[in-house]
């Protein structure tokens, strides 16, 4: 069997433009001003303006990051920090503008998700332009909407939470996030409430240099249940794009509550995210992270364990290919007695890309009992790629228990030839074990998401096979 | 497939990171024949088994195989599958995360032309049809490739990809190791099952003991990385009543493995 050089070029698969048909565009580069004439278009009440204009102070007064990914590139002047592409918003489908259904026609966004559209908010761009809630989540009492609704809508709710998870004063990135925020879902779920489907939104890029900053505030009370999905694709552009999300949710005692990213930004975007999660008493929260676009990724979904049996996952693949990184993996933060916590991280390097597993497993002076499982797994598809796997533990108290098993493999030859003797041909093996390799992940998709998911990574897996 | 099978294996050399270990073998299966390959430890039996479906780590340094004329030495290891050859391992490899069903359902579709793929009730119904004759709980299509199976269950799992795919030449790599008596009859259940003029069969064995079950026509004794003896079913009791020290003997062959020269 002969081994050919792998093929280094491979073209985003989603890189097509639409026509813009942005209403408003802010000017490039953020200043007080821009900051300002975001939160006047938007309405929004002084509170919220001040809180822009405080975030925005303290972006300012941060030094950029120097650990993780490289930043130097990434030039805050040359961002487009808001963009708002239509003034209304579709009720209905019918409403929708041609060319965003379009795109998302493009996309190929299975049919099994029509179905879902009467639930679903797809954010285009950096404003919300369809979200229709479901009749069903209405009657429950339950709150979907996009975060710039229910700032006007539920301001007593929004105040109580937000940013309650995630201060500005976090890191640089949620600094920024918080002084131009837009778009993002809201989600409340009352005490109780089970929601059996999940709630989805769709998630895009279109402007060359525009950065999304959407923020997404999740509240699952008392005994409830949520899963929430979030899928993102972007076209291709010449210059860098930023997207810097933050993502709070609040998971009160014995409620669940699951959120679900598929995320394929294209090469030349940084995507820096920060997504946590507090857990009350007998809270359950798991975070179901797939990183497979992007030229630079850092995100490490967190959950803070703040009563007792609390449980965090994280469950998460990253694929790396030419010149991208993915620095991913996953906080777990032990408050409280009797708290569990797994992460499963799975990553593929190939093409000369490189894949980080960067976790910290904390356990605080009262996490007497608290037990966290950490498994890293890679495959490196071949010579020009690379993996690190680098774990942070703190440890306040004796009695914990912490494991961590990491590996790293090659598609073994012996797995190649067993497959190929039974007639799939070297790539179609290859992918099968690939395939293998995350199904502990797909395996947590809903359906329409894991045979999404099994595209994407064909579609990866295309030309990086001799 | 027209016409019954043919494999053809003349003055075959193999080599392993630079050591020979096939040196001029000769064979000929057809259809509808059972042949048994005997011998010692370290003859080069497995080399064989290997060789002749492509594995990568085994070098053909001189001769050639063919199936129905064509040149089975150029082609890729899934080629040679999709042309009918197929290979029953010793040591299968476990892929994780994939279910046997998924991956038979792959391998049969890859023999499929484009859009003539099996449909998944037929699929599932072979397959249930099959497992039963092996006496295979229905949990094994859904638990991963090989993965946690013990060493009878693995074995069972081959012959059931065999049973599935229907190969026009089948090479059993000591497929009665580390199985007991029972195990073993539902193997062989399996093997004679599919015996017919369609397919010939290649057996590499220690042990005449997997022979009372599988009646092989041919048998043919491995020494030092070619065929030394071959006979009828005769030639396999005896060995069994004697061991290989006559055959050693009569040829004058002091140490039967491979790199020892006569």
């Amino acid at each position: 069997m002969s081994k050919k050089a792998p093929e280094l070029s491979s073209e985003y698969k989603y890189g097509f433009h639409d026509k813009d048909i942005s209403v408003f565009r802010a000017k490039k580069g953020l200043t007080r001003e821009i900051v300002e004439e975001i939160s006047r278009i938007k309405g929004e009440e002084k509170w919220m303006l001040d809180f822009r204009l405080k975030a925005l102070e303290i972006f300012e007064s941060m030094p950029m990051p120097m650990w993780g990914g490289d930043l130097t590139e990434l030039d805050f002047n040359s961002i487009t920090y808001y963009v708002k592409p239509s003034e209304k918003k579709g009720r209905d489908w019918s409403e929708v503008p041609e060319e965003i259904k379009n795109t998302f026609d493009r996309l190929g966004i299975p049919e099994a998700e029509q179905k879902f559209l009467a639930g679903v908010s797809a954010q285009y761009e950096s404003e919300v332009v369809y979200h229709n809630m479901q009749k069903e989540l209405e009657e429950m009492g339950v709150i979907f909407c996009d975060m710039d609704t229910a700032v006007r809508e539920y301001p007593e709710i929004v105040k109580e939470y937000f940013s309650t998870v995630i201060p500005p004063t976090d890191n640089k990135f949620a600094a920024l996030n918080s002084a131009v925020w837009s778009g993002g879902s809201f989600i409340y779920v009352p005490k109780g409430v089970k929601c059996e489907t999940p709630l989805q939104a769709y998630f895009r890029i279109n402007s060359e240099n525009m950065g999304q900053f959407e923020r997404t505030l999740i509240i699952a009370d008392e005994g409830s249940f949520v899963h929430y999905v979030e899928g993102c694709t972007a076209p291709i552009y010449s210059t860098d794009s930023l997207h810097s999300a933050v993502v709070e949710i609040i998971v009160k005692k014995g409620a669940r509550c699951r959120y679900t990213t598929i995320q394929n930004w294209s090469n030349n975007v940084y995507n820096l995210v920060t997504k946590r999660a507090v857990a009350e008493e007998d809270a359950t929260m798991e975070w179901i992270d797939g990183n497979i676009g992007s030229k630079l990724t850092m995100k490490y979904p967190a959950v803070v364990m703040k009563g007792p049996r609390a449980k965090g996952v994280v469950i998460s693949i990253a694929v790396a290919g030419k010149g991208q990184h993915q620095d991913a993996g996953a906080k777990m933060i032990h408050l409280a007695p009797e708290c569990s916590s797994t992460i499963v991280s799975k990553s593929i390097s190939k093409q000369g890309g490189k894949v980080t597993y960067r976790g910290l497993a904390s356990f605080g002076r009262k996490s007497e009992g608290s037990k966290s499982n950490v498994k890293c797994d890679t495959i490196i598809l071949d010579k020009l790629s690379t993996s690190d796997t680098i774990p942070y533990n703190e440890i306040l108290n004796n009695n914990i228990t912490l494991e961590h098993e990491a590996t790293v493999s090659k598609v073994s030859e012996e797995q190649l030839f067993y497959l190929m003797s039974r007639g799939l041909k070297e790539d179609e093996a290859t992918q099968m074990i690939i395939m293998g390799f995350i199904e502990p992940f797909t395996k947590e998709l809903p359906m329409e998401y894991a045979v999404e998911m099994n595209r994407l990574i064909q579609f990866e897996m295309e030309g990086s096979i001799g | 497939m027209a016409g019954t099978p043919h494999l053809q294996i003349k003055d075959l050399s193999v080599a392993i990171e630079d050591k020979q270990i096939l040196k001029g073998l000769n064979l000929e299966i057809k259809g509808g024949e059972v042949h048994a390959i005997m011998g010692p430890n370290g003859t080069g039996k497995s080399t064989l088994a290997s060789a002749i479906m492509g594995h990568p780590k085994y070098e053909v340094t001189g001769g050639s195989i063919t199936l129905n004329g064509e040149d089975v030495l150029e082609m890729e290891v899934d080629e040679r599958a999709r042309k009918g050859l197929f290979l029953a391992m010793q040591y299968p490899s476990e892929i994780s995360g994939v279910t046997n069903a998924d991956f038979l359902r792959s391998a049969l579709n890859a023999r499929q032309e484009e859009g003539k793929e099996i449909s998944l009730i037929k699929f599932i119904r072979q397959m249930e049809k099959q497992m039963e004759i092996l006496e295979m709980d229905q949990s094994f299509s859904h638990r991963y490739v090989n993965e946690g199976f013990s060493g009878g269950e693995k074995k069972r799992n081959e012959i059931l990809q065999m049973m599935m795919l229907k190969p026009s030449i089948a090479i059993l790599d000591e497929i009665d190791s580390g199985l007991d008596i029972d195990a073993l009859k539902i193997v062989a259940r399996g093997v004679n099952e599919l015996r017919g003029s369609e397919m010939g069969v290649l057996m590499i064995t220690h042990y005449q003991r997997l022979l009372n079950y599988i009646k092989p026509d041919f048998v043919h004794v491995m020494m030092q990385g070619r065929i030394v003896k071959s006979g009828g079913p005769e030639l396999a009791l005896k060995l069994e009543e004697k061991g290989y020290d006559w055959i050693k003997e009569e040829l004058g062959i002091k140490d039967e493995t491979v790199g020892a020269e006569a």
